[in-house]
């Protein structure tokens, strides 16, 4: 087991004397060892089965105890889950961890479906601030409109929005594909760092502000561009990959992707290509 | 962080005391230090509705004071004695709380700039709504608490706005609460979520131009400026328009009428807004969540983007 005390001093950061603390006891920071991985326990999942179907009214119940019972449900096998009246509660289905079908009945409030890793989810209405919030595998399909801050910090995954969504979307995205069937407001992709972000409609102002990396693609009109954000030429694999992704998305039918608008990182606004590798790796 | 809450009837009226409370109440976790209400109640136009404070109810980080009821019953006498003066009539007169009361008057000369500022020149009395169909009603606690307290369940109207407050920018108090009335102009009041960075930088202009402030709750510069605003000929809308760039900071906020209800957003879209919008009812709230306590039924909402203003007529 790899822990700080042994790692050695290699980075420039620890050369300029940042970062080396020696971490004892609790603090001790631990790294995965792929030799213990048969006995790695992921925390909180379950063998479900997709055929086990079950729904569960949530009207009367808060976010905790919706949340549960999900928990619980999973825990019992079932691997598809319908969700009534969630009343735009927020937090509702947050931290599912493994395979499911969850459907929901109706829009939720913030935070929706956040910290996920691998279910498929589908809502039936709107969708509050931060939806999918540090999503890290999975679908995630809205089938009408979508708050702020949609997909922020999202790692994996494929998140769509039918509708239309308000600003900062994807922001500081860290990976998988954010997918906008309408409107994106003010500040889509925000210091996005990886990842893709697919608007069919229009985009508002400072569209890719401060982003570090990955690529933004906007159908329509781009109300401005943020700082250190640049337009790069549609190239064959751009039109092949959204060609596909938007058709799994099931969105943007007989859309011509080929005049879409590409925005990736200008790499200017900071001194990118003076970091060391290592460095330039963390910092993305 | 504060939650805002409106909500307008259009071709109708409505229980909008009870919707309006519940609401505000499904946004209590937003802040419960105060919560305020703007109704506009069916009235016959004909005389003005005075909503006061002689005193307050002082709550945590307040620079007010409690004071003795005999000092309220003092300053309400000289409040009759002024508006006696002035060439109003009390018509009607409630006294929900020891500090807060309720006048129907009759005054014909249209002119509340003065007659406000002849009634504010008594320390300690405020008032918190004029106009002939707005009544602005704002205490401690939370939605429930404040609407039972001033029983406004059974309040009719077109149109109502409310706020439930976290007191970031100043005391725990009414002055500091939401509404804000839009002094001195007739049925004009506003709520706000989110923080004003330039508020000491336009107070000082607005003050110096003849403009009265009775808070230091950054909000209430909101009111204000579109009572400058209209008071220079602006219409609503313009002055909403005009305060994207004249405000700075982070803001959502709502401004209603005698006849409609608006919102504007900032340019930063930085604080949450949900509208739902049909033919015959509006209703907008920073949380789904208040939209859902009048309509549970599934509808489609939507957030209003960056720098979007709009304005509903009832």
């Amino acid at each position: 087991m790899a822990n700080l005390k042994t790692t050695e001093k290699k980075t420039k950061a620890q050369s300029m004397g940042l970062h080396t603390e020696v971490l004892t006891g609790k603090t001790q920071q631990k790294f995965f060892n792929p030799d213990e991985a048969e006995n790695f326990y992921y925390w909180g999942t379950y063998d479900v089965d997709f055929n086990k179907r079950t729904e569960l009214d949530v009207n009367d119940m808060d976010c905790k105890e919706a949340n549960k019972k999900i928990d619980e449900l999973m825990s019992q096998g079932y691997g598809t889950i319908v969700i009534k009246n969630p009343q735009g509660k927020h937090s509702l289905g947050v931290g599912i961890l493994n395979k499911l079908n969850l459907i929901f009945e109706g829009s939720l409030g913030y935070f929706g479906v956040g910290s996920i890793d691998g279910p498929t989810v589908r809502v039936n209405g709107r969708v509050g601030w931060s939806c999918a919030e540090n999503m890290m595998a999975g679908k995630v399909v809205i089938e009408k409109n979508a708050g702020s801050c949609f997909g922020a910090a999202v790692r994996g995954g494929d998140l769509i929005c039918k509708g239309s969504v308000g600003a900062r979307t994807g922001i500081d995205q860290k990976g998988g594909t954010i997918i906008i069937g309408g409107d994106a407001g003010a500040f889509t992709g925000f210091m996005m760092q990886r990842g893709r972000i697919v608007v069919l409609g229009n985009v508002g102002i400072n569209l890719g502000d401060s982003m570090y990396d990955g690529t933004i693609y906007v159908g329509g009109k781009i109300g401005s561009y943020g700082s250190d954000a640049i337009e790069s030429p549609m190239t064959k694999s751009d039109i092949d990959w959204l060609k596909r992704k938007l058709k799994v998305a099931e969105i943007g039918e007989n859309f011509d992707v080929s005049k879409m608008t590409k925005v990736v990182a200008g790499k200017k606004l900071w001194n990118y290509d003076a970091l060391e590798p290592t460095e330039k790796k963390g910092a993305i | 962080m504060c939650g805002i809450a409106g909500l307008i009837h259009r071709g109708k009226s409505s229980n909008v005391g009870q919707e309006l409370q519940g609401m505000l109440q499904a946004l209590k976790h937003r802040g419960e230090d105060s919560t305020g209400y703007a109704l506009y109640g069916d009235t016959d136009g004909q005389n003005f509705i005075m909503r006061f404070k002689v005193g307050e109810n002082v709550g945590e980080g307040s620079s007010s004071v409690m004071e003795d009821v005999s000092v309220y019953d003092e300053r309400k006498k000289i409040v009759d004695s002024y508006i006696s003066q002035m060439g109003a009539k009390i018509l009607k007169e409630e006294r929900t709380l020891p500090y807060s009361l309720r006048y129907e008057i009759d005054y014909d000369k249209g002119d509340l700039l003065e007659f406000s500022q002849k009634i504010e020149s008594i320390p300690g009395v405020e008032i918190l709504s004029m106009g002939k169909s707005l009544e602005v009603i704002k205490d401690l606690g939370n939605a429930k608490a404040v609407c039972d307290r001033y029983n406004l369940g059974d309040l009719v109207g077109t149109h109502a706005i409310g706020h439930a407050r976290m007191a970031t920018e100043s005391g725990v108090d009414i002055k500091s609460a939401h509404p804000f009335w839009g002094y001195p102009f007739s049925d004009v009041s506003v709520v706000h979520n989110g923080q004003l960075t330039n508020y000491w930088n336009n107070r000082r202009i607005l003050e110096n131009k003849g403009m009265r402030f009775m808070s230091e709750c950054d909000s209430e510069l909101i009111a204000v400026y579109l009572a400058e605003k209209m008071r220079n000929g602006a219409t609503l809308e313009e002055g909403m328009k005009d305060s994207l760039s004249g405000l700075d900071g982070v803001f959502t906020y709502f401004v209603a009428t005698k006849n409609s209800l608006g919102m504007a957003k900032d340019t930063m879209a930085a604080k949450p807004l949900v509208l739902y919008e049909s033919d015959d009812l509006v209703a907008m709230g920073s949380e789904e969540i208040a939209i859902r306590s009048v309509l549970p039924q599934e509808i489609d909402t939507y957030d209003p983007f960056d720098g979007e203003v709009k304005v509903w007529q009832i």
